[in-house]
């Protein structure tokens, strides 16, 4: 039988706020534990919560961006359980009615095509406390820094067909989300988890299979494997005639395997019912319109603007628009020069972004500033470099202070154009190699080759390689007319 | 009529880290009992039609701007917790 994968996602954002979402409490990571978790945090008696404004903006600007509708009225509710990572035995969420309803996000799919996934909501909540099971003298110790840091949850419908799209589908998702700079995205510090519900069904069944839970992965590779398991898993039981159970199953990257929660971890009765210490959330027409006008290009209209006002390919325009440090960079070097962006492109997405990479910097931290990288391009593009030389003066622009006029100059990097100068090199190798230019003139071609070797090895490389091919092409077929 | 009994409560008590003395067990299911009484009544109560009211009072959530305004008192948070190590409030061991 053929079968037919569903999957959606339900991703946490942690929001790029300076404090928590109900709290004046700091939300910096990897502070001293506790040090940044005040009294509200802690749940004491009579503190009460007060919503932070920033973080309605982050959520109406990613409402916006995925052109849901941005709910005039939404309500906080107490989602109720007990653990003590949760002092106040409930976390704040928004259940029946949450700020961002609908709207959608297209991905690209690995054959190039665009698929529209559908968002069914993204609410506002709080994160929990960190439970620290090292032992304690048979105790568990708590870190409450995390607690009230504000989260936006995105729900996606059930439009993910397999596990690339799924990858498909977050990555452009964390992408946006950094490009509306409401999160910043980090996995492995936490600001950015997936849960996937992962279903199977007989292809061109309507309707959905038994789905189960996959409980905070994070990262992107985590992802595919952990719902590629999942489907070849279920599918086993089907055939195998067994049931497929409605559970939440936790993600072994070590053993590569999905596997139940404990039972109690998951008999949930949250017993949602609106905040009494919340007031419901207005978001007026004019507040929404007011932070429209603030909204960045998205990373959608930046890829389709570079492909034409650059003609760039999709491949690079997308890979550019993907980071949008790096598209910023680019953009400021294109302006500086008049190399074309294709140029621009090779130069920034190669030699530069392998040497940001070999140290583990951002672009954003970038030693070699837009105006150095762009003095460069200007040398070749007007070709007084050549693509070897380009790189030697790389090498030194990035090991120092120095710009690649004054680098040139002192090591004496000009590309020689002069064709007589170049003529007169060429003339001192065929007569310093009588041996293979016989060679040649009986017909081993191959030698040519030899011979454009030795003309750039005698002018350090400086010889513009077109020009040492053609005038020696002629050259040589000069010396056999003689 | 719904009761609670003492086992109850002492179980409530233990999930919930509480030390109650063994003469307070019946005032307190007496009392657990009386809410749930309560509860119920306001169960017959026909609400068919009736929109769910998020808040009493009529008016809308007021923001405060994102600044960090709570400085580090976790000496002074911290003295309220019978236990503490390395900077972490330590409760009874939540996995098995």
């Amino acid at each position: 039988m053929e079968w037919e994968t569903v999957i959606g996602l339900e991703v946490h954002a942690q929001l790029a706020t300076k404090s928590k979402i109900f709290s004046g409490a700091a939300t910096a990571y990897g502070a001293e534990p506790n040090t940044q978790a005040c009294a509200i945090d802690l749940a004491l008696p009579g503190v009460l919560p007060v919503l932070n404004r920033e973080v309605v903006i982050m959520a109406v600007k990613f409402g916006l961006s995925v052109g849901a509708e941005v709910a005039e009225r939404s309500v906080f509710a107490r989602k109720n359980y007990f653990y003590p990572d949760l002092p106040k035995g409930y976390q704040i969420s928004q259940f029946e009615l949450p700020i961002v309803k609908g709207g959608s996000l297209d991905i690209l799919l690995e054959d190039g095509s665009i698929k529209r996934v559908g968002i069914t909501r993204a609410h506002l909540e709080e994160d929990a406390g960190k439970s620290l099971h090292e032992d304690f003298n048979g105790m568990t110790g708590l870190d409450f820094n995390r607690a009230g840091t504000p989260l936006l949850e995105i729900v996606s419908e059930p439009d993910l067909r397999s596990a690339k799209e799924a990858v498909s589908y977050l990555k452009t998702l964390h992408t946006l989300v950094r490009y509306l700079e409401i999160c910043d995205g980090n996995m492995q510090e936490g600001s950015f988890r997936c849960d996937a519900n992962v279903s199977v069904r007989p292809k061109g069944q309507a309707a959905l299979g038994t789905r189960a839970e996959i409980k905070n992965v994070n990262s992107f590779r985590f992802v595919e494997k952990a719902i590629e398991y999942e489907v070849q898993r279920q599918i086993a039981l089907i055939e195998r005639g067994e049931k497929v159970k409605q559970e939440t199953r936790l993600y072994d990257s070590d053993k590569n395997e999905t596997r139940p929660m404990r039972s109690k971890e998951e008999a949930n009765d949250y017993r949602y019912f609106p905040d009494p210490d919340l007031l419901p959330l207005c978001v007026t027409s004019e507040w929404v319109e007011k932070i429209r006008q603030t909204m960045p290009e998205l990373p959608t209209q930046k890829r389709v603007r570079f492909e034409h006002q650059y003609e760039l390919s999709a491949y690079d325009a997308s890979l550019l628009a993907g980071h949008k440090a790096l598209a910023d960079y680019f953009e400021a070097v294109l302006k500086l020069t008049p190399a074309p962006a294709k140029l621009v492109v090779n130069w920034v997405m190669g030699d530069l972004a392998a040497a940001l990479n070999k140290v583990n910097l951002d672009i954003s931290k970038s030693p070699l500033s837009p105006e150095k990288m762009a003095g460069l391009l200007n040398r070749i593009h007007d070709n007084t470099l050549s693509g070897k030389l380009a790189k030697e003066v790389f090498e030194v622009l990035w090991e120092g202070n120095a710009d690649t006029d004054t680098i040139i100059k002192e090591r004496g990097l000009e590309q020689m154009t002069d064709s007589s100068e170049i003529e007169k090199i060429i003339q001192q190798i065929i007569d310093k190699n009588p041996t293979q230019l016989a060679e040649y003139q009986a017909g081993k071609d191959r030698l040519f080759a030899f011979f454009v070797g030795q003309v750039m090895k005698e002018s350090r490389g400086k010889a513009n390689p077109e020009q040492v091919n053609a005038l020696l092409k002629e050259k040589l077929k000069g010396e056999m007319n003689v | 009529m719904s009761s609670i009994s003492n086992e109850t409560v002492e179980k409530i008590a233990r999930l919930s880290a509480l030390a109650i003395a063994p003469e307070e067990l019946s005032m307190y299911a007496t009392q657990l009992s009386n809410i749930l009484t309560l509860v119920e009544q306001m169960n017959t109560l026909d609400t068919t039609g009736i929109e769910p009211m998020a808040h009493p009072q009529a008016t809308n959530q007021r923001l405060r701007n994102d600044c960090v305004t709570e400085p580090d008192e976790r000496k002074e948070l911290q003295s309220l917790s019978a236990f503490t190590e390395a900077g972490l409030y330590l409760v009874n061991q939540v996995i098995e």
